[in-house]
């Protein structure tokens, strides 16, 4: 890490900034640039597109480029979970050949983690790669990969040995989407999105290069794509005020944040709505029912409850102490209120709650609720996986037998 | 506990004098620390923490809230720096036999007379009534109704004219007592202007007190269950071993956090005077209560039949919880309450 202080860093990324920025650039034309300068990622090494800045000071950067308004590098997406990965485990060939792309926007990343038959215990992958002259072959199914369908590189989780325990048979690459042995499917949810993709694999090529880390120890790859997942939530991006700013290169960087937030559109509905329940009792008179003021009440106190929570936990960190039990138990929150929430709406809106489209309540965003919350328990670690992480690594209880482990080929599965 | 006064003199009067904790909330100029909403909460939470059976409640939250809400200064200088110091006992006397804590309901009368005024009237659910030296009373002026004419006075506990009896009830932790006032002579604290307004405030700032000790108590009881969890073996391995309890425990766990949340962010909210802070003090009663009743029932359940037993504590903290989810509104009042104060 240079030794800059906060003045020096803001006076030279303000005289680059005003060197360089242009609004009438082509999008990919100036990412180029950012990427090289090291502006984009200030907080990435030098040798690797950054500037080797600690956060703080990145932060100062992000400012600077908030204050003119200066588009940043791409960030939506898998792509920077990508990256992160790149840079802990990737060879020289891998980091050179994808993170100038990954910031330029140039390539789309989607994860090839899950399969129909190993969710909640991802390394139970059954995917195979095997090891044929130059080429890993991939035969297999994966489920769950949002935005599979724009993507051109894919990081896949795949079973590289089956003679060995579960966690240490599995490989990590990263393979080319755009292939003949690849197919992408929509998968269709209860709500009526296709959000996410099925992808299947039938003899699908990986060049022997593109294994990241080494064979066989995938799993310790994969744990810091998930560690950058969970700490990045969702991987939605950031929302920024886009839509008043002029020139071709907002317009082509609103374009492309519109085709990554599409399978996001339906997520403030997945959440409950919390912010619309008393508006709702309000509109429909339904405040004036003691027993519906109540179940109100209770939802509120349970999501105001919530968010205090998250900003403690947010407090410790900023304190730097350690993140107490509030940091790990959002999610199951979070689920909490999204339920409650399509408990009260369904009360609040009573028998028109069954309706959807144009001339249903709020053009169909109750109903939309109704059918979206299901998954909030669900996504990213189901409620029941939640309360065991909690139990063994908070509260510190015994762990569970295990059926699950010598060779893989011998275990129970789907 | 297990006195007729429920407490142990030796640990108030270390309390007091070692650790000034009476005052804590006091101003310094009538002897207290001078601290505010946040300290006394933090003190309460580790008092329900360890279950202290001390007339902390009845005198610094209720009683010292009271006098410092509605008291002049002359009232604040005669009366707080004994409370301050641990030497006088002191309670607040709302709820009449009819148990609402709304103080439109009050039916105490205050007669004015020659040197000040005499109280006629029921209390109850008084607590530490049967101890303390010095009761601070709602009353009402004479045919006055709802939240007009109301006003706090202090009383002589052993006055003539007052009649004190401890009541028989549930949690041996926390005394509650029934007083009867026959003519008892009483003095105004403050002025008659000011209303419910003292009242309320008090109420509040006891519920959101009262709010913190409740979660002092729960994350007791979830620790308890945690501990016994990993000790107790049945089917060959630790009981905390089994998903059924570990997905108990862990929503515990949830449950304890979020009403801790509650109960600081509501005594953060008094401590600035926060517009919001009485609906956040219903907000926080209601979410303290229902947690803290929630966990003792559980750390029982988990517990098993030894949970069940005299000699298990678990039911000691069980009886606070239920006494205290009673005292000052129960969650459903206290809902109700914060709706009406959001204007829903």
């Amino acid at each position: 890490m240079s030794n800059v202080t906060e003045a020096e860093v803001r006076a030279e990324v303000r005289q680059w900034l005003s060197d360089n920025w242009n609004p009438d650039m082509p999008l990919v034309e100036w990412r180029r640039k950012l990427a090289d300068s090291g502006w984009g990622m200030p907080q990435w090494p030098r040798e690797w597109y950054g500037r080797g800045l600690s956060h703080p000071l990145a932060r100062v950067v992000e400012e600077e480029f908030a204050n003119v308004g200066a588009v940043r590098a791409a960030n939506s997406g898998v792509r920077l979970l990508a990256a992160a990965t790149l840079l802990e485990h990737g060879t020289d060939q891998q980091k050179k050949k994808f993170l100038r792309r990954i910031l330029t926007g140039e390539d789309n990343w989607c994860q090839f983690f899950s399969e129909p038959g190993s969710g909640s215990d991802l390394a139970g992958a059954t995917t195979r790669a095997d090891l044929q002259g130059d080429f890993w072959i991939v035969n297999g199914q994966k489920v769950w990969s949002t935005s599979a369908h724009h993507a051109d590189y894919g990081l896949l989780l795949a079973r590289t040995d089956w003679d060995a325990p579960k966690h240490e048979g599995l490989s990590y690459f990263i393979i080319e989407v755009k292939q003949p042995g690849v197919d992408v499917h929509p998968l269709r949810q209860m709500n009526g999105h296709a959000s996410f993709n099925q992808v299947f694999f039938t003899d699908a090529k990986i060049p022997q290069e593109n294994l990241v880390g080494r064979v066989n120890e995938g799993w310790k790859v994969a744990m810091t794509t998930l560690m950058h997942e969970r700490r990045g939530a969702d991987g939605l991006p950031p929302p920024r005020n886009r839509e008043t700013r002029t020139g071709r290169i907002h317009a082509e960087e609103r374009a492309e944040a519109e085709k990554a937030n599409e399978p996001y559109k339906w997520y403030p509905q997945r959440a409950g709505r919390v912010d619309l329940i008393i508006e709702r009792a309000k509109e429909t008179g339904a405040n004036k029912d003691p027993y519906i003021r109540q179940e109100i009440a209770k939802l509120m106190i349970l999501a105001k409850s919530a968010e205090w929570t998250a900003r403690r936990a947010r407090a410790a960190q900023q304190q730097g102490r350690p993140q107490g039990p509030e940091g790990s138990l959002g999610k199951l929150a979070a689920s909490h209120v999204a339920r409650g929430c399509s408990r009260v709406h369904t009360m609040i809106t009573g028998t028109e709650a069954m309706l959807t489209g144009s001339e249903s309540p709020r053009e169909g965003i109750i109903a939309e609720i109704l059918v979206s919350v299901p998954a909030v328990s669900i996504a990213g670690g189901t409620d029941e996986i939640q309360r065991n992480i909690i139990a063994e690594r908070v509260l510190e209880l015994p762990k569970e037998p295990r059926f699950d482990t010598g060779p893989f080929r011998n275990v129970r599965r789907n | 506990m297990a006195t007729p006064e429920g407490y142990d003199p030796a640990v108030w009067r270390r309390m007091s004098e070692e650790l000034a904790l009476p005052g804590i909330h006091i101003p310094e100029e009538y002897g207290g620390a001078g601290f505010g909403a946040v300290e006394l909460g933090i003190v309460m939470e580790e008092m329900g923490r360890a279950l202290l059976c001390a007339p902390y409640f009845s005198t610094a939250v209720l009683a010292a809230n009271a006098i410092m809400n509605a008291g002049t200064d002359a009232d604040k200088s005669a009366l707080l720096p004994d409370i301050a110091n641990g030497a006088r006992l002191a309670t607040l006397a709302i709820t009449e036999p009819d148990g609402s804590w709304d103080p439109a309901s009050i039916k105490v009368v205050a007669t004015p007379d020659a040197d000040g005024y005499r109280l006629d009237g029921v209390k109850s659910f008084v607590v530490d009534g049967h101890i303390a030296n010095l009761l601070i009373v709602a009353a009402r002026m004479p045919g006055t109704a709802g939240l007009q004419g109301l006003a706090l006075f202090a009383v002589d506990a052993n006055a003539r004219g007052v009649e004190r009896r401890l009541l028989e009830s549930m949690d041996p932790t926390r005394k509650i007592a029934r007083i009867d006032f026959r003519g008892a002579h009483a003095k105004l604290l403050g002025s008659l202007d000011t209303g419910a307004t003292p009242i309320l405030r008090t109420l509040d700032q006891a519920a959101i007190a009262l709010a913190n000790e409740m979660v002092g108590g729960a994350q007791t009881m979830l620790d308890s269950a945690v501990s016994y969890s990993k000790l107790r073996v049945q089917f060959g391995r630790p009981i905390g071993s089994f998903q059924a309890l570990k997905h108990k425990l862990a929503d515990m766990l949830l449950e304890v956090e979020l009403a801790k949340s509650a109960a600081y962010y509501a005594a953060q909210a008094a401590a600035v005077d926060d517009p919001e802070w009485p609906a956040l003090a219903s907000l926080a009663k209601a979410a303290a209560s229902e947690t803290y009743l929630h966990s003792a029932a559980e750390c029982i359940q988990i517990h098993g039949g030894i949970g069940f037993t005299w000699d298990n504590d678990t039911h000691l903290w069980f009886k606070r919880a239920k006494s205290s989810e009673l005292f000052l509104g129960q969650p459903s009042y206290h809902r109700e309450l914060l709706m009406q104060r959001w204007g829903v």
